[in-house]
């Protein structure tokens, strides 16, 4: 199965993103073939909507769930309408999350943030 | 009350960059110096312009925007909405069209982008305008729903009604805070702006802020310093170059805390504020008309 994970940089030793919906890219892993491929978000610099449309992104890449530290409310409900689930990570790197992931220590993501568009939007 | 010549329906903005600097009282204690007045408040996610007026209501009315609907039977996933919607209302998940209303600005132009007209527009509420009397001054006030993100449809509404009423007044509007879109809608009709600021930096860089927009719009302004007291003022540090001019400074006192804090109407109850106001009131008038008289 494919997996998304936020990422700060386009290669495998990048930090997690501590954003989903600003995430700079998208860690696309197949966990059959180990292949890694990443994805630009084109969300990222967005004025509003931005998890939205980055969920848009991961529902299209095909990928099964994604891993993020946290998750806002309009983009999970885009990924639950596309059958991905959401996982917390908590591991800086990338691949130490991929290992937790595929040795099924990660556990779903229960808080999600009512996002902070509305809060400053204008 | 006054020999200074002047258009009868004078619409006067009074903003600040932040909550709490008196743009409040300086509204609500002109429209009532003015007499004969409209007050419109603005300030739809918190109004409170009404709390000092009490008025008798005689009309309500409900706010819709138009939010799109799809009817799923005819569209077929071209995506071109997506693509279209600045503000990222729409997804297309599972071969189905989701709708954001939330973050939805109502513009409808999803609606013209669909090749197969898909989408349609139904009516959503986000609020109400109600108007009323007190005394002699008519007041307006918005309310948005709690939940509903943008007041803007609102404003544009109380501004609305305030152009259809029959006679002529002056207006005075209370913005809310800060220099965003709702800002913007707010002081877009006004004559002239009245920008309330704080004795403080932050009070200064607050003001700089709103100063820029009404400098934008190319509207005549002037500052009135509220909570003012005697000795070093870090606000009042304007360079060469700025044109405004500070037209009237609030103390810094009790009688008018008090009484404002009790939901009061200073110049109704104080002879003092009402000769206040009311000379406050003349120099706006003056500024206002020396206005016209250098633009034209």
């Amino acid at each position: 199965m494919k997996i998304a994970i936020p990422a700060d940089n386009n290669n495998i030793d990048s930090k997690v993103s501590q954003s989903f919906g600003r995430a700079p890219f998208f860690l696309i892993y197949d966990t059959e073939t180990e292949k890694s491929e990443f994805l630009n978000n084109t969300a990222a610099s967005l004025q509003g909507g931005a998890g939205i449309k980055a969920a848009q992104l991961i529902v299209d890449s095909k990928a099964s769930a994604l891993l993020a530290p946290r998750c806002g409310q309009n983009a999970a409900d885009v990924l639950k309408s596309g059958n991905i689930s959401i996982y917390k990570i908590e591991a800086t790197s990338l691949m130490e999350n991929i290992t937790a992931f595929k040795e099924n220590r990660l556990a779903l993501l229960q808080d999600i943030h009512t996002g902070f568009h509305d809060k400053y939007r204008v | 009350m006054t020999n200074i010549a002047f258009k009868k329906d004078l619409k006067i903005a009074v903003l600040s960059g932040k909550g709490g600097a008196g743009k409040t009282l300086l509204s609500v204690n002109l429209a009532a110096a003015a007499s004969q007045s409209n007050y419109i408040d603005c300030d739809v996610e918190e109004p409170n312009g009404h709390l000092f007026f009490n008025p008798t209501w005689y009309m309500e009315k409900d706010v819709f925007v138009k939010i799109p609907v799809v009817d799923e039977s005819i569209c077929d996933g071209c995506r071109k909405c997506l693509d279209f919607c600045r503000f990222n209302a729409l997804a297309y998940i599972n071969n189905r069209l989701k709708i954001y209303e939330d973050i939805c600005h109502s513009c409808g132009g999803c609606i013209l982008v669909c090749p197969l007209m898909a989408l349609t527009e139904k009516d959503k509420l986000i609020g109400k305008v109600s108007l009323g009397n007190s005394e002699d001054v008519r007041v307006l006030s918005g309310m948005i729903n709690i939940g509903d993100s943008s007041g803007t449809p609102i404003i544009k509404e109380l501004l609305s009604q305030s152009r259809s009423l029959s006679d002529k007044r002056p207006t005075f509007i209370d913005c809310p805070p800060g220099s965003s879109c709702i800002v913007m809608e707010s002081i877009k009709d006004a004559d002239f702006c009245l920008i309330v600021m704080e004795p403080t930096i932050f009070g200064r860089h607050n003001f700089d802020m709103v100063y820029d927009l009404v400098k934008l719009f190319n509207k005549p302004s002037a500052v009135v310093i509220n909570k003012s007291i005697d000795g070093y003022n870090p606000s009042e540090n304007f360079t060469d170059k700025d044109e405004i001019k500070v037209l009237e400074k609030i103390p810094f006192d009790k009688e008018l805390g008090l009484l404002s804090s009790n939901a009061e109407i200073v110049v109704r109850k104080s002879a003092k504020y009402r000769n206040f106001f009311s000379s406050l009131l003349e120099k706006i008038y003056m500024e206002v008309s020396n206005e016209t008289v250098t633009r034209t």
